[in-house]
């Protein structure tokens, strides 16, 4: 009997586990993919944003300041980057400025410190590639940048690290309450725990029906982006949003905190949670409306599109609540839910507090996860170190990223532990470069089968039937 | 301090270091980042390197043992599995490998053979799912050929470089389906040959002025919608056709790899995407010389080594230090020339000038101007995007002029 399950390792799922992991608790955590963070937590933009989008007294407004604030200590603890690079939203003449002003007023409401209305010489020193017929804009000095998979990654492995267990390819079907414990099953496979987060992310809605609790719905809107090579991540320093319009917040060009540039997402609701394909029309718009925010964007350096889907609850807000002792649910966590992700997971331990489950603090609990080693970013000193003290980390595996055999097993031995090549791709962005693995994917398949005792041909790209290799040629090899 | 470093143990960088060994240079050093020397040629197992240069077939790495047999008999040395990370204006290189961790060497002369690679499925936004299944065709050649293992078995093609081509021969000989081949332009960037060879004797369709407009399958690819496109590259609604397959074969273009060079502030020309040389293959920063695909990408390995012969000779003579000329003669072009290498001339002499064009032409004239004056004509019957041209400029038509205009007539 496990004290907690959480359902869904995603970023909300992943902090939560590991704010609980502070306590004496056995947690569990239950996820219905091959590896973590194959949700919305994968594809977003990844962008810290400061809080003034929210309506004042929102759960989204409260939760969203109070997380931005303790992002940096986070990321700092989990050795995940994070970079504080500001953010403009910027305007095309006088009723967009009025907009901002509002924009000001609300952000000052809900608590966001610094924000200020820039215009003119500033606006341009600040920002030289805005495209000329920009105003004015609303700068947020307190806005980030964070690897999403990173963070939700590294959250989830920090929580295993003390103590907590993860239960990949585990999807709730079933979820019955008894007297003081909850019983999850999953086709053969039954968990049992005392209490129950439901961090289902689009599918919270379905987890929280099948414990009887139908009382919320989650509908996903797709978002579609475009990553150009780092060598445009100069393009940029700030996260430039557009001022927001009836027709929602538009699309944003931001710097990405491992240096490229990202543009993107669009936002068109959709009706089924499973389709995150790319669009011609998406990917159509997201480079003209960059185009008509950013100057000097260069689309033949683009080296990667993909799409997200946002989780978007029936009431407008974050549902974060409890009807029944022991079962609470998060859903419709849409943005900002990455940059909410920390406050999301101390709300919902005070829920449990409130509920009246006596929490014990473990003495025991690490809140630092160590670092993976990079070797692009370490300095010549630590370079030769590293490499003395192991040498495959003197072998470049990935050439586009830099990443070396010493990163790569060092990822596939650490928490939680990669089956396939993409989970090697999140955890060490070989593969993630220029060419796209294009030269890598053959060795990196070969430490994977090296590490997980598998037979070559049985490496996948994605779990399941994402197979890489049919079979041996007629030699055979 | 060493003579002479050579970055990149392909052809390119084998040819250059025999060329310069062979005009008295013998303080030189190559690194090659994999564990043996011969680039690409390694994975290339089928015939038809060397015609040029041999006057016989070879495969590729029968093609590459030919010069890395003399890199040994003349002791060229070179170190593996080391990779150059960054190199500086004045040559100072950094380097790492397992053994001596990051090290630094100072260079008199430089020359850049890095190859390139291959453009990924990011570059083309082809919209749809993002299963496994979708390969470059390099990666594929390198499973097929070096591994012993299929990256699947029902198999359509996008882009008809020749790596693609001789894919689809390949995949095919070894029972896989290729279901056809699609090339967006309404020509093949292959050579005749490949084309010939590769597809028509085995039946496969090239469908030219086609696409691929979607990709299907959550896991694994299940098939791909293709559809022909119109004269500005839009797909036509109306021809859409949906084929089964579980692998996608990427031969859309190849691309330097010039991250070094860029670091060593030399000039890049936007065209090749590769630095901007003259007549020696030298780079805008004296004494540091670049060739073979790094350069611009060739269509045959002969080519390579050529030009890395030139490469290699003139860092020779560049380490006895001779005089520098004051000559600039750029060389421009009509955009149906696209590029030519060399792009500048800085010394008169005789000069083959290579050249690509842009499209394919019938019945075209190669004209070679300076200002009002017709220095040279050349009639071709056909001209495509797939083969590399040049022409001789001679070193009596560069007296006295500063530019060169290289333009193509067309009778229509
Ligand atoms: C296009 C887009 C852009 C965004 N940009 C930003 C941004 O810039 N800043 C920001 O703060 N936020 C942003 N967000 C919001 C942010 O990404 C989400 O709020 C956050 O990732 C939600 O995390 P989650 O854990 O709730 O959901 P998810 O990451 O979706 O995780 C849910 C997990 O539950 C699992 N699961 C589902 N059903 C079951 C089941 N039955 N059994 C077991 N497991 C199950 C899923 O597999 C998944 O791993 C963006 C979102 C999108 C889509
Ligand atoms: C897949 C493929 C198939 C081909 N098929 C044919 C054919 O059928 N017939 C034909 O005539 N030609 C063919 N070609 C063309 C011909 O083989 C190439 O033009 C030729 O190999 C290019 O030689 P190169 O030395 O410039 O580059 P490469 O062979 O690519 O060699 C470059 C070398 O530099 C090394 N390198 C790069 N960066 C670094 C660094 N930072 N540090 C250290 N080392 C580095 C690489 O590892 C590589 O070994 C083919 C090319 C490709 C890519």
């Amino acid at each position: 009997m496990y004290d907690v399950a959480v359902i869904g390792a995603g970023v909300v799922g992943a902090m939560t586990a590991r704010e609980l992991a502070k306590y004496h608790l056995r947690i569990c955590i239950l996820e219905r993919e091959n590896d973590v963070s194959m949700g919305a937590s994968r594809a977003n933009s990844g962008i810290v944003h400061a809080g003034f989008d929210a309506k004042p007294g929102s759960l989204k407004a409260k939760l969203n300041v109070q997380g931005a604030a303790m992002m940096e200590q986070v990321a700092r603890e989990l050795g995940v980057s994070y970079k504080n690079n500001g953010s403009l939203v910027i305007g095309y003449g006088d009723e967009d400025k009025q907009t901002l002003h509002e924009l000001l007023k609300r952000g000052q409401a809900n608590g966001v410190p610094k924000l200020t209305l820039l215009e003119g010489e500033e606006l341009r020193r600040r920002e030289p590639n805005l495209s000329s017929e920009v105003t004015c804009a609303l700068y947020a000095p307190t806005a980030g940048i964070i690897c999403p998979y990173t963070l939700t990654l590294a959250a989830v492995g920090n929580a295993m690290d003390n103590g907590a267990e993860l239960k990949t390819n585990f999807e709730v079907h079933k979820i019955i309450s008894h007297d003081g414990y909850y019983e999850i099953v999953s086709g053969t496979e039954t968990v049992l725990a005392k209490v129950v987060i439901n961090a289902a992310g689009a599918y919270a809605d379905t987890v929280a029906a099948m414990a009887g609790e139908p009382f919320f719905t989650v509908k996903p809107r797709r978002g579609e982006y475009i990553l150009l090579d780092k060598e445009c991540g100069n393009t940029v320093s700030h996260t430039i949003f557009k001022t927001p319009t009836k027709m929602g917040k538009g699309i944003l060009v931001s710097p990405t905190v491992d240096g490229n540039l990202l543009l993107g997402p669009t936002s068109v609701d959709m009706e089924d949670k499973e389709n995150t394909q790319t669009t011609k029309d998406g990917l159509k718009k997201v480079l003209a409306e960059a185009e008509n925010m950013v100057s000097g964007i260069n689309v033949r350096q683009s080296i990667r599109s993909f799409c997200g889907l946002r989780a978007v609850g029936s009431t407008g807000d974050f549902i974060i609540t409890s009807k029944r002792r022991g079962l609470i649910h998060a859903g419709g966590i849409e943005s900002p839910g990455l940059s909410a992700s920390p406050a999301i997971a101390a709300y919902i331990v005070g829920l449990l507090k409130e509920q009246g489950y006596e929490l014990t603090v473990n003495p025991q609990f690490n809140p630092n996860r160590p670092a993976m080693h990079r070797f692009k970013e370490a300095s010549r000193t630590e370079k030769n170190r590293m490499i003395r003290e192991n040498p495959s980390y003197g072998k470049i595996v990935c050439r586009c990223e830099s990443v070396t055999e010493g990163e790569i097993l060092e990822a596939i031995r650490m928490n939680p532990k990669p089956g396939d090549l993409d989970g090697v791709k999140r955890r060490t962005r070989a593969q993630m470069g220029r060419c796209q693995g294009g030269f890598c994917t053959p060795y990196i398949m070969k430490l994977l089968a090296k590490e997980l005792q598998l037979p070559y041909e049985q490496i996948a790209k994605s779990g399941g039937e994402s197979w890489l290799l049919s079979g041996t040629t007629k030699e055979g090899n | 301090m060493t003579d002479l470093v050579i970055i990149g143990g392909g052809p390119a960088g084998m040819s250059a270091a025999l060329a310069a060994y062979d005009r008295g240079v013998r303080d030189i050093l190559i690194l090659e980042r994999d564990d043996s020397l011969g680039g690409i040629l390694k994975q290339c197992i089928h015939n038809g390197f060397g015609l040029h240069t041999f006057h016989e077939e070879l495969t590729g790495p029968e093609y590459a043992w030919k010069y890395e047999k003399q890199i040994h008999e003349k002791q060229i040395a070179y170190k593996l599995n080391t990779m150059v990370l960054d190199i500086t204006p004045d040559k100072v290189i950094t380097a790492t490998n397992e053994t001596e961790g990051i090290f630094t060497i100072q260079a008199k002369a430089i020359i850049l053979a890095m190859g390139c690679r291959e453009r990924p499925r990011g570059a083309l936004h082809i919209p749809g799912t993002r299963p496994s299944g979708i390969y470059s065709a390099g990666t594929a050649q390198r499973f097929v050929n070096l591994e012993g293992y299929m990256p699947g078995k029902d198999v359509v093609i996008l882009g008809s470089g020749d790596i693609g081509l001789i894919m689809a021969r390949r995949m095919t000989l070894e029972g896989a389906k290729v279901h056809a081949v699609c090339e967006l332009m309404p020509y093949s960037g292959g050579l005749a040959r490949n084309i010939e060879q590769c597809l028509n004797d085995f039946d496969i369709p090239l469908k030219l002025s086609h696409t691929v407009v979607e990709i299907h399958g959550k896991k694994r690819l299940e098939g791909v919608t293709i559809a022909e496109v119109d004269p500005k590259g839009e797909p036509i609604e109306t021809t859409k056709e949906y084929i089964p397959c579980d692998t996608l074969l990427l031969s859309v273009g190849l691309i330097p790899e010039n991250e070094l060079t860029k670091q060593a502030g030399i000039q890049i020309d936007p065209v090749t995407g590769g630095a901007r040389v003259n007549q020696d293959r030298q780079t805008s920063v004296p004494g540091i010389f670049a060739c073979g695909n790094v350069l611009h990408v060739h269509d045959l390995v002969d080519f390579v080594s050529k030009e890395a012969e030139i490469a290699g000779i003139a860092a020779a003579a560049y380490l006895n230090g001779v005089p520098e000329t004051k000559t600039e003669i750029s060389i421009k072009t009509d955009g149906k020339i696209r590029y030519t290498v060399p792009e500048v001339i800085t010394e008169k002499k005789d000069i083959t000038v290579y050249f690509r064009v842009s499209g394919v032409y019938r019945n075209a004239t190669v004209c070679v101007t300076s200002g009002k004056n017709v220095l040279l004509t050349k009639k071709k019957q056909k001209v495509s995007p797939g083969e590399m041209e040049s022409v001789i400029i001679k070193k009596e038509m560069l007296e006295q002029i500063d530019e060169l205009m290289f333009q193509l007539e067309v009778q229509s």
